[in-house]
């Protein structure tokens, strides 16, 4: 088990209240949570793994991912259980998207 | 001038020889051709010679079974130095005539399920590969310098005469069949069964030297059975990209899909997201194609025009017969397939295929080869492969060889659309694209003289993966190309080296197109999309026609 944490500042978007809740805790899999919290414009991510040694590539998944979407004031938990790159942006960029239909 | 003694006929009176031998090795055992199959190997003994080239027929799907363990069984000191052709290694028995000395030279086309042995036995010395070929290729050379002596066939049934029905899984006998009957060769064929009256006659009996009733019935791979319940969302999102991003592009028409889950995805989202794009008779009516189940939904949506496939399908055999506007098939009702046909069909009548792949280097050749294992090409390299014989426009073909020659001053012409699809990472973190193809070191490990590439990167002619589409059609430089390879890598070592501002000038020029390029809402990549989740919803597609094989039946 590893653990990881990102910080990016001076987002631009917000998201709903409501929590979101994504993806599934299984093989090739992960679950992720969206929550809205005052972090006075920042977006933390939380990424609790199962596979060691990705760090530097999980630094470049969730870095494309805030460049995307510039979220602002949102905590992110990532709960992994050692899902490839394209699961992990597939999940996020469809917690956004129905986040931001909600809005 | 001098009338020569030269003998021209020794091949005719080499076959009589070899036929008088059967007889008096067989007595009154031979009926006609029919040999009972207890006296097999004395048929064998009889009719084979050390140092001949004899074709088993080892296809894709069905298999000479019976012969092959009977050749396998057979007294080294008595037959040996045989050249084995085989289009595929799929039975230990194979092989097991290397290993047991009676054969010692192979030229194939594929060995996927026996790749790691292969390899092996021809490190050890025991085999010596003349080459390894396309299925069309091999072909070709058994009607010029690898002319079979004896081949080794099956077939559904047989007649008293020794006529034969394939069936559906007709495939390669009647290649193998022509080039060994017509340069007096000796045809021997396992039948299931010997009946009276043939449903129809695939081969006819002079073409047939004898035929046996096998024990037990031949074996068939379902090879082309993929379960809808094992396809990932991911495998939704790349369908719905080459959907939008290629098929409709070009209008692709006619078409041929490897094997895999991938290519099953874009299949099960024909009837749902093709249909919602408006598409229906407008892509994919013409296919060359095995019977894939995964098609029933879009056959039964109206999608598809046309198959013709180059083997048949366990458990499709009812639906076929009940779509034969769809299929081809012969006045009895089965399907009749034709490997070579199809595989020509595939290589000059289709504009696109579309394919998996393990790994693919930074000028695109794309390769299924990994250490340690000898597997071979079978057909892809023919079906993703640019026709440079092909003289007919059509609007896909058109387009494509417009993207390409924009701004050269070249004579117009077209060019076939090849895109490999992947995954950027295969399972356990292995990256799919990579600076060298392990082809190369297999290549040294095997002593090949080149190393095994399935697609070569100049016949490419999109790269899909998770990340988008690179149209290599568009790109202008070789630098170029590298970029817009490196720029749908993702996470790769390959994606992470790419130049961040070149990338997104190819995104610019639409040479990179990504999900959100092409209007893709990615909340729609779920399997609720597919048209059939499981199995049993194909079965329920097909109006209860579609009978999968027992392994396949999971509810």
């Amino acid at each position: 088990m590893e653990t990881l944490n990102y910080r990016y500042e001076h987002g631009t978007r917000t998201l709903p209240v409501r929590p979101e809740l994504v993806g599934v805790v299984s093989s090739g899999n992960l679950e992720v949570l969206i929550e809205a919290v005052d972090l006075g414009g920042a977006c933390s991510v939380e990424i609790k793994t199962a596979a060691r040694g990705f760090g530097a590539i999980w630094q470049a998944v969730i870095g494309d991912f805030q460049q995307r979407w510039q979220l602002a004031d949102i905590r992110i938990s990532i709960n992994d259980m050692g899902a490839t790159p394209a699961v992990v942006s597939l999940r996020l960029d469809q917690a956004v998207e129905s986040m931001l239909e909600e809005k | 001038m001098q009338v020569t003694d030269h003998v021209w006929n020794r091949r005719q009176q080499n076959r009589n020889d070899r036929l008088g031998r059967a007889a008096s090795a067989l007595g009154g055992a031979l009926n006609g051709k029919l040999v009972p199959a207890a006296r097999i190997a004395d048929l064998l003994y009889a009719v084979i010679e050390s140092g001949d080239r004899v074709c088993l027929e080892g296809n894709n799907q069905k298999q000479a079974d019976f012969l092959s363990k009977a050749l396998a069984g057979l007294d080294p000191a008595r037959v040996h130095d045989l050249h084995m052709l085989l289009s595929v290694l799929a039975l230990p028995e194979h092989l097991d005539v290397f290993e047991k000395g009676i054969a010692a030279k192979l030229d194939f086309s594929f060995s996927g399920p026996q790749a790691g042995r292969l390899a092996k036995l021809a490190s050890s010395g025991k085999l010596n590969i003349g080459a390894i070929h396309t299925y069309l290729e091999l072909f070709g050379r058994y009607f010029v310098d690898l002319t079979p002596r004896v081949a080794l066939v099956a077939a559904q049934a047989a007649d008293r005469h020794g006529n034969l029905y394939t069936g559906p899984n007709t495939e390669d006998t009647p290649a193998i069949v022509e080039a060994t009957a017509f340069s007096s060769g000796i045809v021997i064929a396992q039948v299931n069964e010997i009946v009276d009256v043939l449903p129809r006659i695939d081969i006819p009996a002079d073409w047939v030297s004898f035929v046996t009733e096998a024990p037990t019935p031949h074996y068939i791979e379902p090879l082309f059975t993929r379960d809808p319940a094992q396809i990932s969302e991911i495998q939704v999102l790349m369908a719905m990209m080459a959907i939008k991003g290629i098929y409709a592009e070009y209008e692709v028409q006619r078409l041929n899909h490897g094997i895999g889950f991938d290519t099953a995805a874009i299949e099960l989202i024909l009837p749902t997201y093709g249909a919602s794009l408006g598409l229906r008779g407008k892509i994919c009516k013409h296919w060359a194609l095995n019977p894939h189940p995964a098609l029933i939904p879009a056959i039964e949506a109206g999608f598809v025009e046309s198959v013709h496939s180059f083997g048949s399908e366990l458990g499709m055999e009812d639906y076929i017969r009940a779509r034969p506007d769809v299929f081809f098939v012969g006045p009895d009702g089965s399907m009749r397939s034709n490997r070579a046909f199809s595989q020509t069909a595939g290589h000059y009548a289709c504009d696109m295929f579309i394919g998996s792949t393990l790994q693919i280097d930074l000028q695109g050749n794309s390769s299924t080869a990994t250490l340690g294992r000898i597997a071979g090409f079978g057909g892809a390299p023919n079906m993703g492969a640019d026709a440079r014989g092909r003289r007919h426009a059509s609007p896909a073909w058109l387009k494509a060889g417009q993207q390409a020659r924009a701004g050269k001053n070249t004579i117009p012409r077209g060019q076939k659309l090849v895109v490999q699809t992947v995954e950027t990472f295969r399972e356990h973190m292995q990256p799919a694209f990579v600076d060298k193809l392990d082809a190369w070191q297999l290549a040294e490990q095997a002593n090949m003289p080149i190393p095994p590439v399935m697609i070569y990167g100049d016949d490419v002619t999109h790269i899909l993966t998770e990340e988008g589409i690179a149209n290599l059609l568009l790109c202008r430089s070789d630098e170029e190309r590298e970029q817009a390879i490196r720029g749908v890598a993702g996470y790769t070592p390959v994606g992470l080296g790419r130049d961040k501002r070149m990338v997104e000038n190819l995104r610019d020029r639409g040479i990179i197109q990504r999900a959100e390029d092409l209007g893709i809402d990615k909340r729609l990549a779920t399997r609720d999309l597919l048209a059939a989740k499981n199995m049993k919803d194909l079965v329920r597609a097909s109006g209860g026609l579609y009978n999968p094989p027992k392994r396949f039946r999971n509810w």
